[in-house]
């Protein structure tokens, strides 16, 4: 099992009701982290369901939801992003 | 040999206002190279559409902003010819009509620094971690991320995915 801290922000972090979760997880890729979260129901599936605008950061840098995770990662999940 | 600043790029992200002259003026001091500075600054805006806006609240993702734009500044350093960027990012709440974001670029000539700018602005819409929350009168709303950024950005070679 590794450990991964993940991260939530914007809209993600206020249907979550969380900034932050240390999670001991088998997911081997950010969609298996993601498809984890979402089994847990609640307000989990609902933020985190496919077919939503979800994007994703592994260890700070933008990823696509097929890059691999190890021990220590940080996974960050939030919306499109709007600044500027 | 002139003098060169001995920091040619600059990443900030602060709540405080920043003075645009001061920045411009830094930025090029001291580079005798400097013909071109090519500048963009962004402000809150009454939306087209909804309600009044009383303040904009914007949320980032610290230590990933930064190395995000630091990174963006990177490409364009190798896209064109720049000698030097600045690039000062707001967060927390803002009014309207306040200045968000400013990018400044320095070059020889005018050509290379409005395409680093306009570049470094349309990467920074859609792959740096800023959210923008509008409060109005009757309540409060995430902004949509718009594909018209993603677009933007693919002019340059770039295929994005952020809005779509």
């Amino acid at each position: 099992m590794n450990t991964i801290q993940i991260r939530f922000f914007a809209t993600l972090r206020e249907a979550l009701g969380a900034t932050e979760l240390g999670l001991p997880t088998a997911a081997a890729t950010v969609a298996d982290l993601r498809d984890e979260l979402i089994a847990r129901g609640g307000a989990y599936a609902e933020a985190l369901a496919r077919g939503r605008a979800v994007r994703a950061a592994l260890n700070q840098a933008m990823v696509t939801e097929s890059a691999a995770l190890k021990d220590g990662d940080e996974v960050a999940f939030f919306p499109p992003v709007t600044g500027g | 040999m002139a003098a060169q600043p001995a920091t040619l790029v600059q990443v900030r992200i602060q709540t405080e206002d920043f003075d645009l002259s001061a920045e411009v003026a830094a930025l090029h001091a001291a580079d005798a190279r400097v013909g071109a500075v090519a500048v963009f600054v962004g402000t809150v805006r009454q939306l087209d559409e909804g309600q009044a806006l009383d303040c904009l609240e914007l949320e980032h993702y610290p230590g990933m902003t930064e190395r995000a734009i630091e990174d963006m500044v990177e490409q364009a350093r190798q896209r064109f010819e720049i000698f030097g960027a600045r690039v000062l990012h707001r967060v927390g709440r803002l009014g309207l009509g306040e200045q968000i974001v400013l990018v400044a670029v320095t070059a020889a000539h005018r050509g290379q620094a409005f395409q680093a700018c306009e570049f470094l602005m349309d990467y920074l819409k859609t792959q740096a971690p800023f959210w923008k929350k509008e409060h109005g009168a009757t309540g409060s709303r995430w902004v949509d991320a718009r594909t018209s950024d993603d677009a933007a950005l693919a002019k340059w070679g770039i295929a994005a995915s952020n809005a779509a």
